[in-house]
Order: C-alpha cells, then sequence, then structure tokens
C-alpha cells in the first residue's frame, strides 16, 4: 500500500461565513464553516481549506474565533490562507488550531517572509498558495498573478515555485486561474510543468467540473486535489471523486 | 477522573491534541508545570517542526526529566510526531552532525528517502499481533506529516522485560511509525488529526492509564 492521493474541498469564507456553497445536505446552517467542514470530515474529506476572503482587518478576529471553533471540533488537518501578511498572522493562526497556513500575495511582495515561517514554525505547515495565469511574455507560459488572477506579479509562476521551495516552504497549493469556474477540467499542462521541479507535495486547484476530472490531475503530478463549488453545490460527493480515483488505480483513503 | 497532560514546550498545535484526548473522556490540561507532568495519570509529548528545537523546548521545561522519572515509575507517556522523534538517540535532521535525542531508544532519526518530502497525508501501517495501540483499527490509514523518521529498530531485548511492539510504514523508506515499548508509547504520524481512527487510538491509550 502506499500514500493515499488527498481530496480537498476548500471553503471561501468571509466575516465568519462561507460565501459559496448552499447545497450541502441536512444542514442546520450551510453558511456556517465549522457546521460544513464537520460535514465534509464525515464524507471522507481528507483535509480542509479554509480560504478566507474578508476584506476588513476588524474580521481577522472572526477568522480566529471560527478556526478556533473548527479545531476543536474537526479531528482531520486544517489549512487556513487568505490575508496572511506577517509571521505574526502565521502564528496566531498555528495557536488558534490551524496545521498549516497559506501565504500568497505577501510572499510576492515579502520572500523573505517565507524564510522566516517555515524556520519559525517548521517548513511542513507553510504552504505557498500561488495563483497562476497562462502568460506568453513568462519563460514557462505561466505567470503568478496577484488580486484573483487579475494583476500580474511579474515572476514566471514555475521559477517563482522552484524559488519558494527553497525559501522553505512545505507544500504549493496550484491555483488555475485560467481554469477556475470553468468547470472544463484542471489544467494538465501547468501541473505537469510544476510537478517537473516541484519537490514538496503538491495540490492542484482549478477547473474541477466532474469526477473523471481528478485522476488526470493526479496523472500529471498532483498529490492532492482540490475542489470548492462543486463539492459545495452537491455536484458530486468525496467519496465519487474518490471511488473514480481508485477505478483509476490511485490510491485514496 | 482519568487526567491527563499535554506538555506544553513551545511546539506546535496543542489545542488539537487537548480536543481530541478530551473526546475519550478524560480531563486534559496543557502545561509545562513539571510536578502536573510528572504526576498526571498520562503524559502527551507532542511536537513539530525542527527536532533541534523541539530538543532545546523539551529542556527549557526539564521534558527530560519528566519523561525519565515517568518512565522510571511506570507512568504512560506518549510522543507523537517530533515528540516521537526525540526520545531516539538522535536526528540527522539539517546537518551532517547528530542532535542528540533522549536515548530512550537506540536508534537515530534520518532522512526519508522519496522524492517529494515531506510525507504528507493519510498511509497504511503494518501492525503485529498483539498491539494495544491499533486494537480494533489496524486496517485503518493515520495522518502523517514529516520527512524523517526512525528506520531502523535495534532496542536489545531483555529477559526482563517484553519486547517493544514496532509499527511501521512505508513512504519511500520503511520507517517505524509507532511503537509500544511498556509505559512508552510514541506515533509518527498524528493520531489528533488521524479522524475517527486517530480518536481511537487515543482511547487505546487512554485505556492503559
Amino acid at each position: 500500500m502506499s500514500l493515499a492521493v488527498r481530496v480537498i474541498p476548500c471553503l471561501d469564507v468571509d466575516n465568519g461565513r462561507v460565501v459559496k456553497g448552499v447545497n450541502f445536505v441536512d444542514l442546520r446552517d450551510a453558511g456556517d464553516p465549522v457546521e460544513l467542514a464537520r460535514a465534509y470530515g464525515q464524507a471522507g474529506a481528507d483535509e480542509l481549506i479554509f480560504l478566507d476572503i474578508t476584506a476588513s482587518s476588524s474580521g481577522r478576529q472572526t477568522t480566529y474565533d471560527m478556526v478556533k471553533r473548527a479545531a476543536d471540533e474537526i479531528f482531520i488537518p486544517l489549512t487556513v490562507g487568505g490575508g496572511v501578511r506577517t509571521v505574526e498572522d502565521v502564528d496566531q493562526l498555528l495557536r488558534c488550531g490551524a496545521d498549516k497556513v497559506g501565504i500568497n500575495t505577501a510572499a510576492l511582495t515579502n520572500p523573505e517572509l517565507l524564510n522566516e515561517a517555515s524556520k519559525r514554525f517548521g517548513n511542513q505547515c507553510i504552504v505557498l498558495s500561488v495563483d497562476v495565469r497562462r502568460a506568453q511574455t513568462s519563460a514557462s507560459g505561466f505567470e503568478a498573478t496577484t488580486h484573483g488572477g487579475r494583476q500580474s506579479s511579474g515572476k514566471d509562476a514555475v521559477a517563482w515555485i522552484v524559488e519558494a521551495t527553497q525559501r522553505g516552504v512545505g507544500e504549493i497549493l496550484l491555483n488555475s486561474m485560467d481554469a477556475d469556474g470553468t468547470r472544463q477540467g484542471f489544467d494538465l499542462e501547468l501541473i505537469t510543468a510544476v510537478r517537473k521541479v516541484c519537490d514538496v507535495p503538491l495540490i492542484a486547484s482549478g477547473g474541477a467540473g466532474k469526477v473523471s476530472d481528478f485522476a488526470p490531475a493526479v496523472a500529471a503530478g498532483a498529490d492532492a486535489v482540490l475542489a470548492a463549488s462543486v463539492f459545495h453545490f452537491g455536484q458530486m460527493s468525496i467519496a465519487e471523486v474518490k471511488a473514480d480515483l481508485a477505478e483509476h488505480g490511485i490510491t485514496v483513503r | 477522573m482519568t487526567n491527563v497532560v499535554v506538555l506544553d514546550y513551545g511546539s506546535g498545535n496543542l489545542r488539537s491534541a487537548a480536543k481530541a484526548l478530551e473526546t475519550t473522556g478524560v480531563a486534559v490540561e496543557v502545561t509545562s508545570d513539571f510536578d502536573q507532568a510528572i504526576n498526571a495519570d498520562g503524559l502527551v509529548v507532542p511536537g513539530v517542526g525542527a527536532f533541534a528545537a523541539c530538543i532545546a523546548g523539551l529542556n527549557s521545561v526539564r521534558g527530560d526529566q519528566i519523561i525519565e522519572r515517568r518512565i522510571a515509575g511506570g507512568r504512560p507517556v506518549l510522543g507523537i510526531c517530533v515528540g516521537m522523534q526525540v526520545l531516539f538517540a538522535g536526528s540527522q535532521e539539517h546537518a551532517q552532525d547528530m542532535h542528540l535525542g533522549l536515548d530512550q531508544w537506540p536508534d537515530v532519526v534520518k532522512a526519508l528517502d522519496a522524492p517529494v518530502l515531506p510525507q504528507m497525508g493519510w498511509n497504511t501501517v503494518e501492525v503485529p499481533d498483539d498491539s494495544q495501540m491499533f486494537q480494533g483499527i489496524a486496517d485503518q490509514r493515520f495522518y502523517f506529516v514529516h520527512s524523517y523518521a526512525a528506520q531502523s529498530w535495534t532496542l536489545r531485548e531483555d529477559a526482563h522485560y517484553r519486547p517493544a511492539k514496532v509499527t511501521w510504514a512505508e513512504y519511500g523508506s520503511r520507517f517505524v511509525a509507532a511503537v509500544e515499548n511498556g509505559p512508552l508509547w510514541a506515533t509518527q504520524f498524528h493520531p489528533e488529526k488521524s479522524g475517527d481512527a486517530g480518536l481511537a487510538l487515543l482511547g487505546n491509550w487512554v485505556q492503559t492509564l
């Protein structure tokens, strides 16, 4: 037997409320991230990611409280990303019970943050989240973006991922902004290009639309597959995704 | 009520370990208090991050003495992740020079030989037949996050003591996934993050307290 490929639902959270997703069965409050997280845990999720999109700085405390409540009740790994700017932000989230913290924009503007955070807390809990879009101007054909894919960071995505792993991150959350929301499948060329240079675990994100989209992402090199709306809206279950992966000879839990 | 101390020496996510233990019906205290840690029915030694930092943190709360005295008195200790690694003679993490461990067990913690590190995710385990730790859950997967592990087990078997029960797993290399050695138990994986199987394992440990 071997290590199982992880299937990970991602919850977008704004001011302590889940913003996408209302169709999950039998929830009293489908907007409550903790209740949704618990349901996903029971449904076989291998891990959970909370992406905090709260704009106001006053909303941070709400986020911390939510992470605490989730970590107190859900005994599978929990990654929290969104708005993480400093080593203190990382510390705060870990103290609330997050197992891993995702860093995105702040790492692009201050790459040293990755060194500091992974040195202080261990590389196993620092995740580089990178929003990638295709760009002819980049050497690899892919660039890292900010502002949810709307602005170029000026960095080649593949080179940035190599740099980030050298700086100590322990995992890559690879979001394809081109594929995101299309439900046309993962960007397999992107996953392949990153896998070639990446020796830390790789989570593929963006584009899942049907059950059969996941196995090709794993074949392209993903260690874990992430989806949001297709799970939240009940289009498919974690169990269905795992059954299809297993049919393709991929080890799942 | 059975009480458990989670040793607080500045390492990692102690909250999850404490909450997971509470689901087994014990009273849990997260503390670095020397007497409390020695006198508790059970002691959990967690640990994430760098080996050397964990050893330094443990020493700063006299964790080495706490563990030593508890073991001498037959009082249960459960090491988790780096909290397990520190029980070995040392670790080759981060340098050619060895970081020294607590030397409860003679082997050395070494880097796993795998193309993707850390190992991050749910893996199977090879459990010895008479395991108490894995009773009822030997066929389950557990959540691992680590790049280093003990990859040999050479504790001398002595006629006076029962031999240790060693559970193995594989990721690139074959490594020690868990140990049951009298009152000293440890897991390389995170039971507090291994869902229902992990909670059941903690329950099995609590049964021994």
